[in-house]
């Protein structure tokens, strides 16, 4: 359509460009200009050129976010993927059961995740925990789960899953309900049997639903900071040093903004990089 | 097929267990004192219905104050995306002209880009601005969301060219067109937008945290997650107190809401 008038479509447009401009297109040219300096928000800032890149990466700090936030994404991910999937499967049918169980496993998913985080250090309390007394009573070992540097970056995975399986599973369901019955019947007719059927039929069409459950949970794994912060605050010993995390530290702990910055513009390319394989994944598929 | 329903229906069962059981919990704990609590933790029962837990919250930190900062900035933050997407969605929607591509490539772009990737630049922009630890450093930087924008310019492909040339023609204006004829043909998508924005930043620890130092004007997630912090001993009954406080409003919104937010969610899923 033509405008009413030549300039009213930059008019109607101006505070959201404006806007977005300011806060998401703005903050990483501000951020490549810290990265060079080193600044602690109270003394003068010094031009230290690419001093703080190299003591990310000399220091080993670099890789180790990246690592623990790979680790705990790759953990979430493949736990949203098969747990979403199965739920999806289990609670695919009419009746007042399943839409119950449906709304328990995804209200998970609407509650914040500072409840969910501060609920689960309760269960897991090593004396307190309920989750603990469980154990001691099965005659199992008892685990450090927040206090363990091998198992700490696992738990927060696993809560995590708990935390977003619901929405997993609200895709693959919706995946689910577009597939014709026509297929089913046909197959029946050609004589597969349940699990010929489910991959003949099910599993090729909710290819579409699986990688936009991968992508997404992948772009929300490496955005956590939540259950870090609350449940171990990156320890121990940074075992759960996640990205996010890092950057948070260098700045409100550290008083470290250059160094904050540099992680924040790496943070960028990582998170830009990621939605470059989702636009990849999805073009041309019409999902999304 | 029939003989196997009672093993789907027993495996439900166990599911809804593993969810229902943690907020069970949650609310059991709430409602123990702290001797019942350092007795016996994991009593499946409280020995009385009490609420004293919730009134020690209450006394100990700025509660109400904290519930009132939320529900304003998160109100304030959904009325803002809806007043600002609708003009703009309906710009990319239906009007031609210069720069079309490149406005709705820049909304494209900033959907993808999380606040976790901008908060330490925009930390800085709002301090110089000296606007930390007020609300406009908690309302400002989402007043455009790139979703909605996108959300409702979706929603404007299918309205017809003639409805809003019929409204020209009778000499309504940009904002007439935009806000009485638009938003009431659009209330689905605005309704689903209102709820994943307030849902999404009642629940938000993250930014808060971030931009406020002041109790007046922290909110809910970050007083919660404060109680574990404060004194000696962490007293579980008055933080999941806490937390009943914090999920009970999302909690209630998703039982009356949950086919909208449902439907919201696996439109564009965040």
């Amino acid at each position: 359509m033509k405008p009413a008038r030549p300039h009213e479509p930059y008019l109607l447009l101006l505070p959201t460009v404006l806007l977005l401009t300011l806060f998401f297109l703005v903050p990483f040219f501000v951020a490549a200009k810290e990265s060079l300096y080193s600044w602690d928000l109270l003394t003068p800032r010094t031009y230290v050129g690419l001093a703080n890149y190299r003591l990310l990466w000399e220091r080993g700090e670099l890789w180790r976010a990246f690592r623990n936030t790979l680790a705990y994404s790759a953990v979430v991910v493949s736990g949203a993927l098969v747990l979403g999937l199965l739920l999806a499967l289990l609670l695919d049918r009419k009746g007042r059961l399943a839409a119950f169980v449906r709304g328990t496993v995804f209200s998970a998913y609407v509650v914040s995740w500072v409840a969910v985080a501060l609920l689960f250090m309760w269960m897991l309390d090593g004396e307190a925990g309920v989750v603990t007394r469980v154990v001691v009573a099965l005659g199992l070992p008892k685990k450090n789960w927040l206090g363990d540097p091998a198992v700490a970056l696992y738990t927060l995975a696993v809560v995590s899953i708990w935390k977003i399986a619901g929405y997993s599973m609200i895709v693959f369901l919706a995946g689910l309900q577009d597939i014709p019955p026509v297929l089913y019947e046909a197959a029946a007719l050609d004589g597969a049997g349940r699990i010929m059927r489910f991959r003949s039929v099910t599993w090729p069409a909710l290819g579409p639903s699986a990688a936009f459950v991968a992508t997404t949970s992948l772009i929300l794994s490496f955005q956590a900071f939540d259950v870090v912060r609350i449940m171990t605050q990156g320890g121990p010993v940074h075992a759960t040093q996640l990205f996010v995390y890092a950057i948070y530290e260098q700045i409100f702990l550290n008083l470290r903004v250059g160094r904050a910055s540099a992680l924040t513009v790496l943070f960028g390319v990582l998170v830009f990089s990621l939605a470059a394989l989702q636009l990849r994944l999805f073009r041309g598929r019409g999902v999304a | 097929m029939k003989p196997r329903f009672p093993v789907a229906a027993l495996v439900s069962a166990v599911v809804a267990l593993v969810w229902v059981g943690p907020y069970t919990w949650m609310a059991i704990t709430s409602f123990k004192t702290l001797p019942e609590l350092l007795d016996n933790p994991t009593a499946l029962w409280p020995d009385a219905l009490t609420f004293a837990a919730y009134r020690e919250v209450w006394a100990t930190v700025p509660m109400a104050r904290y519930l009132l900062n939320t529900a304003v900035m998160a109100v304030l933050i959904a009325v803002l995306q809806i007043a600002l997407a609708l003009p703009a969605g309906f710009a990319l929607a239906k009007l031609d002209f210069v720069g079309r591509r490149a406005a709705f490539g820049l909304v494209l772009v900033c959907l993808l880009i999380p606040a976790q990737a901008t908060f330490v630049p925009v930390f800085l922009m709002l301090g110089q601005a000296g606007l930390i630890n007020t609300m406009a450093a908690l309302v400002l930087p989402f007043g455009a969301s790139a979703l909605g924008t996108f959300l409702v310019r979706q929603a404007c492909l299918s309205i017809p060219d003639e409805l809003i040339e019929a409204a020209r023609l009778d000499g309504a204006g940009d904002l007439h067109i935009v806000y009485r004829l638009l938003a009431p043909a659009l209330k689905p998508t605005l309704a689903a937008l209102f709820l994943l924005s307030f849902v999404f930043h009642w629940n938000d620890y993250f930014w808060p945290l971030v931009m406020t130092t002041d109790d007046r004007i922290r909110t809910v997630p970050v007083g919660i997650a404060l109680l574990r912090e404060q004194g000696s001993g962490v007293r579980w009954h008055l933080v999941m107190a806490g937390n009943v406080i914090l999920s009970a409003p999302t909690l209630v919104v998703f039982a009356i809401a949950q086919r909208h937010l449902v439907r919201a969610v696996t439109t564009r899923g965040f």
